[in-house]
């Protein structure tokens, strides 16, 4: 969940960031392609969310008594560097939305929630309504935050290490396309720099 | 008189107006419509998952507590946006008074937060099937209003510190996690540590929300009449604690000539 929030609200006002400052023509106008400059950035972000994880474990154990035992230790970091990833590039494509649409940092404020709602962290799927399950299984992160569960608490946490990793990269494949066509219709329309 | 009046409606009007980035649609309903639902929701379904609580004691808690997004975040941002925009030392070496100034800022501010907490309660109660009967519905929507009157006595203490620290919306959003946590929102009073619960009687929105759980429970005015009094003694004191901060900052921000700091 930390992961989350440190991506959610700053990926997305990440790039709205650079068109107040100037520099969001400077970016785009680069050889560089875009989704290289963005990424970096979102991964980062996920990176700095990993603290938030390490904080609660240890602020559960020492403030609150909580122990932790994990079943799979190397499945359980592996898992939680995944899904950083897979969070980073959810951010990646919020991020990407932000160069077309002025407004698309309110994005990210208003997933927050239901991405920490549908996604299982703290409430299971199978208390959602059932028209909601589908919706969670398109989300990568679904699968990273069982893969963290199954790692710490047991079951086959590399299966759903597995489908995180291909749903996070067809999301990164979907925000490459998207950052194409929404550059591209940045330019005709000459919002670029319109804050 | 006159002047003042004017400075308090008209300056407050244009001052919310002026906050146009949040004031879009593409903003706003994101912001004060899909936001609150789902934090009921999520909530709501936490304390399913835990077998803890009731629909009704998170939608409540959660509906009340919503107000301070905008009662934190645009009075904050009156007075922060102003200075990023370089417009507040045009205010602030004009002759109007203060006092009219500054709470004229803060009624438009009420009125959203009112509004939004009254969204998200009907809404929120539509969505999870909890069924307030429509006698108790008036009554809610004097402690709603109380509610977003209190908080906004706080956020007008924020608006002070943004004229000293640049972040302001993360000053918000500090306090926002604070009252999420303190004042009974998701978990009642009786089950945090003691300190706590003393901090929470100091907090705007924790009688607010004791009131209009009450409220939902059959209780009449007479028994939440005093509750509901000491919510509103509470934004009094943010609202006076924000206007001496403001007064404070401002003879300090002259002597260091901060006032432009963007």
């Amino acid at each position: 969940m930390g992961v989350w929030s440190a991506v959610a609200t700053t990926a997305a006002t990440s790039l709205q960031g650079e068109r107040r400052q100037g520099t969001l023509e400077l970016l785009v106008a680069s050889p560089t392609p875009l989704p290289l400059i963005v990424v970096p950035i979102t991964l980062s972000m996920a990176a700095i969310g990993l603290y938030s994880l390490v904080a609660t474990l240890l602020w559960g154990r020492f403030a609150f008594g909580i122990k932790v035992s994990l079943l799979h230790p190397l499945a359980f970091a592996v898992a939680c560097v995944v899904t950083a990833l897979s969070v980073s590039v959810l951010g990646f494509v919020l991020a990407v939305t932000a160069v077309r649409y002025r407004s698309a940092w309110a994005l990210g404020t208003a997933l927050e929630l239901p991405i920490w709602l549908i996604c299982g962290f703290l409430v299971p799927l199978s208390i959602l309504p059932h028209w909601v399950r589908p919706l969670s299984w398109l989300i990568p992160t679904t699968w990273g935050v069982s893969a963290v569960k199954r790692a710490a608490l047991g079951g086959m946490p590399w299966r759903d290490i597995a489908i995180c990793l291909v749903v996070a990269a067809v999301y990164a494949a979907i925000g490459t396309l998207l950052a194409g066509r929404l550059v591209d219709s940045a330019r005709t329309n000459a919002t670029l720099s319109l804050i | 008189m006159r002047t003042s009046a004017r400075v308090f409606f008209l300056g407050g009007l244009m001052s919310y107006r002026a906050l146009f980035t949040w004031l879009s649609p593409w903003i706003l309903i994101p912001t004060f419509m899909v936001g609150p639902i789902f934090q009921i929701l999520f909530f709501a379904y936490v304390g399913r998952s835990a077998g803890v609580g009731n629909d009704s004691f998170f939608l409540i808690g959660n509906a009340v507590q919503y107000a301070a997004i905008p009662c934190l975040f645009a009075m904050g941002n009156s007075i922060g946006g102003e200075r990023y925009e370089h417009t507040l030392g045009l205010i602030l070496v004009s002759p109007a008074r203060r006092v009219p100034l500054f709470l004229g800022r803060a009624l438009p501010v009420i009125v959203n937060g009112f509004v939004v907490s009254l969204f998200a309660l009907t809404v929120g109660a539509l969505v999870l099937g909890v069924s307030l009967p429509l006698s108790v519905l008036p009554l809610l929507v004097i402690v709603l209003a109380v509610s977003a009157f209190a908080c906004t006595g706080l956020g007008l203490v924020t608006a002070g510190i943004a004229l000293r620290v640049r972040e302001t919306a993360v000053v918000s959003n500090v306090i926002f996690g604070l009252l999420l946590i303190f004042c009974g929102v998701n978990a009642p009073l009786s089950s945090l540590p003691r300190w706590m619960a003393v901090v929470a009687n100091w907090l705007p929105l924790t009688h607010g929300i004791a009131a209009a759980r009450k409220i939902a429970a059959g209780a009449t005015f007479t028994d939440v009449g005093r509750t509901v009094a000491v919510e509103a003694g509470v934004g009094i004191m943010y609202l006076i604690i924000g206007l001496v901060l403001l007064r404070i900052f401002e003879v300090e921000s002259r002597r260091h000539a901060t006032l432009e700091l963007g």
